[in-house]
This record gives C-alpha cells, structure tokens and sequence, in this order.
C-alpha cells in the first residue's frame, strides 16, 4: 500500500514536471517570435564576412526584425539543406540566399512566393542582364538578384610585359597558354571535380557561341548541345591547357583559392577567377596589386567576343513562410542598391545593378580602382549564365563525372558526356 | 553479448518445464505477449513502415523537387540500377573493404581479446587502452587519419618514409588504390576493438577445465588454441564476424569524410546517399537501399550457414 502510494506521488510529481517543462518551453518559443509583436524574419544566408548580417540589421524595422542563420559553405549543400526543409514544408525559413544555378529547380518545385509584379519591374529594372537572367524561370523573376559576381582574366603587369603579350586587346585562350608555357608562368583555373569546373566549361562553351542546354521548358525532354563544335572548341581548350607546361601542378584539384594561391606565387602568370580575389593579396603582400593587371576574360575563339561566367546570389522568400509580404518587403529593403553596396564593401561580393556601383558615394571606388569596376559591369553585361533549368544539378553532376580529370577530356568527351547526361535525366544511368 | 547469454541460459530451465506447467506458462505467455505488444507496434511504426514506403518509393520514377512529375515504372529502378557499370563497381569496393577490414580485424582483435583475457597487472588500464578508438566517433577518426595521410600535413609520409613507394610527395587520396588504403586503414583502426570486445565474451565461455586437460594431456600452446579454445567460441566469433561484415557493409563516414566517394571510392551506401539526399531521385534511391537491405539479408544468411552455428544453441538454449 505504501509502496504503491509512493509510486502514485511519483507519477503525480513527474506529470507535473512535464507540465512546467512543456508550459516553460512554449513560453520560450513565443518569447522567440515576439518580444513586443515584433515579427522574427529568419534569412537563411550562405555563410561570408558579415555583409548580410550588417544589410538583414539594416532592414529591420520595428514591426519586423531579420535574424540570419549560416548555411553550409558548400553551394551543393546549401541546396541540400534548404530543399530538404522546404520539402518538408517548414515554415522556419522566411528568406533564403540561393545559388543561380539552383533557382529553376527551386522555383519549379513550388518551393519559392511568388514575387509582386510591382518588385519584379523594379528589379528588372536595376539589375543587370546577367543578374535577371539568371534569376528568370518560367517568363517570372523568382529571386531577387542581390549581388552579382563574375570572373575575369587576372594577370601579372610584369609577367606580360616580359612574355611581351599585349593586354590591351582581347586576348585568347590560345595566346595565354602559350605564352604561359613559354615563359615558365603558369595560368590557374579552377577544374577541381566541383561546380566551379562547370562554371568554366560553361563559360568556354557560351564563348565559342555555344550553350549546355536550350529548350529547357520542355524539362527532361530538353535539347543537349553539349555534343556541338562549341563543345569541341571547349574540350580542346581544356586539354591544351591539361597538357602544357603552363597548367598548375594542382590543376586537377583547384579551386578558387588554390588557383589564388598559385597565381601569387613565383610562378603566377595569368589567373581567371571571381571579383572577390583581388582583396585578398595586399593585406598578405603589401604593394602586390601594382602587379595586377586585368582584363575581359579570355575569348574561347579568336574576335568571337568571351562570355565570363556568371555568379551571385538571388534572394527567395519561401512559400511556407508565414510572413510572405513581410519578407517581401524585407527583400525589397535587401535588394536596394544602397545595401548591396554595403555588402559588397564587406565581403567583396558585387551588386547586382549598375545603381549599387554608384551608391553611397562611389563607396566601392574606395577599395577597387574605377577602371575595374568598370571592367566588372561590362564583364556582367556579358555574363553567360549557366543554363537556367531545374535539372541543373544533373547536367552538372553528368559534366563533372565525364569532364574530369582534366588532362583527360578528348574529342570524343562532348559527346560521351552528352550521352551520358541524357541518359541520367531519363533515369537509365546512375549519376 | 555475454549479458545475453547469462540471462537467457538461467531462463532456460522453466522454458524446459513447459510441457507440465501448461496453464500457467500459457497465461505467462500471453502476459507477456500483452507486455511486448506496444514495443511490436512502436517497432512496426518506425521500422517496417519506412521499409515499405522505400518498397513503394521504389517504384516510380520520383524527384523531390519536381513532385507533379511522380510516375509509375515498375521495376524499372531496379533494372537501371542492376545494368549500371557504377553500382557493380560500388558494390565491388564495399566488397573489398568488408572483406579485408573484417579479415584483418579478426586476427587483431583475438590477438587483443587473449592480451585482455590473459593479462594479470594493469588490467584495467589495458582494456581501456585497447577500447578508446572503438570510443571515439567516427567521424572524428575519419579526419584524424585523413590528416595522418595528408601529403600536406600527414605523419604517414615522414614516418613511413623508409620504404620504397612511399615518398614525401606520395598523394594517398589521388587514386584509387592508395584512398581505399586509407579509408581500410582507419575502419580497422576504429572499430577492431568492437571485435575483441566481442571474441573477449567468447574466450571467458570457454571452460579452464578443457583448456587444462588438453594440457595435461601434452597438447602445445598451438595446439590448446586451435583444437580447445577456438572450437569452443564458434558462437562467439561468428557474432563478431556477422556483426562487424554487416557494419563494414555499410560503410559510409569514412568514405564521405576522406575522399566523398572520389578516385572510385565509393560504397554501396554512399551511392545510396549521393541519389537520394544529393540528387533527390527518391525512386532511383529506394530501389538502392532496397537492394542494400536485400545484400545485408543475405549476407548475414551466408555468414550463419557458413559457420554453420546453431542460433538457439549460441544462446545456450540447446
């Protein structure tokens, strides 16, 4: 009897544990989403310097605040992480930082608001060609372009002027490897088995006048133009390079930093790469930005004008969201060429619009020479996107499966990897 | 795995008095039916509903982020999948990793149950030292290897210097043979210790009486070994070898820490991961796991008829 008097207290105390922990608990939860009824808009951002911490402060406001939340580094895996969380219809995500090449996947599978066609003109309106390219499926802006990136062709002053290239004119794929080769430089790229390899093969095929994939509305069923004398001219670059003196001991590893790295070396000739590397040598060097020279990216065949890849960040609000129009109007604040500006100051990532160049007093003339942020602006104007379609992770996945290692693409590569793409979309190979 | 035994060979006894005592062990047997009854939903719920949503998943041809393109193919999945050169040559390297990995941690880990079993001072300290690998996760000893092996920063190279194919410039992750090595490597590192764990358990069953008849009657260490001991713990070491193959089976942190599947690396597992959490091809992905399932089921078959033990005997209820 009094053993099971005992128990019964016991059992009493614990539901009444449970009730406090359960009441404690919600009470912690509400205490997240309003303080004051202040409304918590969580931008889920890929992880860099600060920028979009300083902008999301920027933007709040007193009826709405904007709380950040770092996704993996990996573009692949921030893609994994929002599409499985949308998927499943979470409604923690308010504002997300998507990749480019992930907003068609994105947009067509439901997961993104659709964004008011008042918003959608304005941002048109400011952003680049390239920009809202890129941030176009279906005939719709889907993603707000907030910053811009695109490559283009570093080089060292002293190392032209000895190799006596003139890079006043546009120069060739063809013309650097040489000259490279011949001088003992090297000429770093990016052609680790990742997306930035793609990125490169993509710019190397819309160069020669070519694109990966056309009729992409028509989803699986799209056309494959890979298997095309642009993807010929694209593979012969790559190998060219693969197979001279001129290509970095770690050319089948490299990625951007490793490509900085051999460019900053003795042996660093010429370099393609983002608009963010050139911050990142005068603080370890200082006096090493005399010696940089740049130029429009290389051109895949000669006087055919090149066509610099494309890079950035759109900024989608969730359809599960369950502040839609406040997370819109949260954007639109983001967006604003004033803040792309400040991000772009911070973390070297560059605005999405002319306007943003110019903002806040020609901020950015402060830490890059104006010629160069000319040469970015006409470079984005002529930024080839990679192919705007939701199986985009599947045309790359395909590319960098038969594309790599470099040194062994052959003639026959456009067209293996063209098989064997279409093959992956149908579902009869494995990727 | 010794616990095991213990209880279920004391419990033997009124399972034998069964015959008598009828009514009662008939009312014992549906109390305890009763009493396991919410555990058997619980498992159902969590276990055998998501085996046959893959079952289902598997197939259609199905895409996460594209859900209105959902359609029915049958066992199209399952042919892709069979006909495809890269699931052979996965299934081929899993092979190759169980194999070695379970052969190798076998013969170290008796070596590592005898010292345990036998050692008189520090015993302790001794067994701890043997468990810590088995201890840390694997993902942390994933890193740390990668680490040992790296060209950069790696004490492999340096200290291993002295042979002939190893030089300070030798890149263990840029080809196939040399990352399977690695990966081999830290598995056998990490989890030979599990192995001894459970051939320990076996080796304390083993009767003293035997072993010390066999030496009066003039039998050799060797001899005591073979002919006495490892007879003795059948059961014991075909739990260890079912248990460690179907782990090293499913290999995956080590691959995805230390090469992500590259230079031909990749498991069974990894692929299964690669489609469906990468790729999102929920069907293609299913009909992997389900085939993964179906591998692991017969494995453990093979592994019991090869060793032709007697579950219920391994239990001592024989």
């Amino acid at each position: 009897m009094s053993v099971s008097g005992h128990l019964a207290r016991r059992g009493t105390r614990r539901i009444w544990a449970l009730a406090v922990t359960g009441i404690l608990a919600s009470a912690a939860l509400t205490a997240c989403s309003s303080a004051s009824g202040e409304t918590q808009l969580t931008w889920y951002i890929n992880p860099d310097s600060g920028g979009q911490a300083k902008v999301a402060a920027n933007c709040s406001t007193d009826k709405y605040k904007i709380a950040t939340q770092v996704l993996p580094q990996d573009a692949n895996e921030q893609r994994i992480q929002l599409a499985r969380r949308l998927a499943a219809h979470d409604s923690g995500i308010d504002i997300m930082s998507i990749d480019p090449p992930f907003t068609a996947e994105f947009s067509n599978a439901g997961f993104l608001a659709p964004i008011p066609q008042s918003l959608q003109d304005k941002l048109t309106q400011q952003s680049f060609k390239g920009a809202t390219a890129a941030a176009t499926w279906n005939g719709h802006m889907v993603v707000a372009p907030f910053w811009s990136n695109t490559q283009v062709l570093w080089y060292r002053k002293s190392f032209a002027q000895k190799a006596g290239i003139d890079m006043s004119q546009p120069v060739t794929w063809d013309q650097i490897i040489d000259a490279a080769a011949k001088n003992g430089g090297k000429v770093a790229i990016q052609s680790n088995k990742y997306e930035g390899y793609v990125v490169w093969i993509n710019a190397l095929i819309s160069g020669a006048g070519g694109e990966i994939a056309t009729d992409t509305q028509k989803g699986l069923d799209m056309k494959l133009e890979i298997n095309s004398p642009a993807g010929d001219k694209a593979a012969a670059v790559i190998r060219k390079l693969a197979h001279s003196s001129a290509a970095p001991a770690d050319m089948s590893v490299a990625q951007e930093g490793q490509a900085g790295s051999t460019f900053g070396g003795p042996q660093g000739a010429f370099m393609v790469n983002w608009t963010y590397i050139y911050n990142s040598y005068e603080s370890i060097t200082p006096g090493f930005n005399k010696d940089i020279g740049y130029a429009l990216y290389p051109q895949t065949v000669q006087g055919q004008q090149a066509r610099p890849p494309y890079g950035g960040i759109g900024l989608g609000v969730s359809k599960y969201s369950n502040h839609v129009d406040d997370a819109m109007q949260a954007v639109e604040c983001l967006t604003s060429p004033e803040n792309q500006e400040v991000n772009a100051e911070i973390t070297g990532n560059m605005p999405a619009s002319q306007a943003g160049y110019a903002a806040n007093n020609n901020a950015l003339q402060k830490t890059y020479p104006a010629p160069l942020l000319q040469l970015f602006q006409q470079s984005l104007d002529e930024a080839a996107p990679r192919t705007v379609t939701p199986y985009w992770s599947d045309i790359s996945g395909g590319l960098q499966a038969t594309w790599h290692p470099p040194a062994d693409v052959s003639s026959s590569t456009p067209a293996t990897s063209q098989t064997f793409i279409d093959n992956v979309l149908h579902g009869r190979s494995l990727l | 795995m010794s616990t095991t035994t213990a209880t279920t060979a004391a419990a033997a006894p009124p399972a034998k008095k069964r015959a008598k005592m009828t009514d009662r062990s008939r009312a014992e047997n549906r109390l305890g039916q009763r009493l396991v009854a919410p555990a058997v939903i619980v498992m159902l719920l969590v276990t055998a509903y998501p085996m046959f949503q893959a079952l289902y998943l598997s197939l259609f041809r199905y895409r996460l982020t594209s859900p209105d393109d959902k359609t029915f193919i049958g066992l199209s999945n399952y042919g892709t999948v069979l006909t495809d050169s890269l699931f052979w040559q996965d299934t081929l390297n899993t092979v190759i990793i169980m194999v070695v990995t379970v052969g190798v941690e076998l013969v170290i880990g008796f070596a590592f149950a005898m010292v345990m079993h036998r050692i008189v001072f520090a015993r302790g300290t001794v067994r701890t030292a043997i468990l810590i690998p088995y201890g840390i996760i694997t993902v942390v000893s994933a890193y740390a290897w990668q680490f040992a092996f790296s060209l950069n920063n790696g004490w492999v190279n340096s200290w291993f210097s002295w042979l002939p194919w190893i030089a300070p410039e030798t890149n263990w992750f840029g080809s196939h043979w040399p990352a399977m090595f690695a990966i081999i490597v830290s598995e056998i590192w990490k989890t030979t210790p599990f192995m001894s764990l459970l051939l320990l358990a076996g080796l304390s069953q083993v009767s003293e009486d035997m072993v010390e008849a066999a030496q009066v009657d003039g039998a050799t260490w060797w001899q005591r070994l073979w002919k006495v001991i490892i007879p003795n713990m059948r059961a014991a070491i075909m739990v260890a070898v079912l248990f460690r193959a179907l782990d090293a089976f499913r290999i995956f942190d080590n691959i995805y820490v230390m090469t992500r599947g590259a230079q031909d690396t990749e498991s069974s597992s990894f692929l299964t991961y690669r489609q469906v959490i990468q790729q999102f091809q929920l069907g293609l992905g299913s009909a992997l796991s389900v085939l993964l399932f179906l591998a692991v089921l017969l494995l453990a078959w093979l592994i019991v008829k090869l060793f032709r033990v007697d579950l219920a005997q391994a239990r001592g209820e024989g």
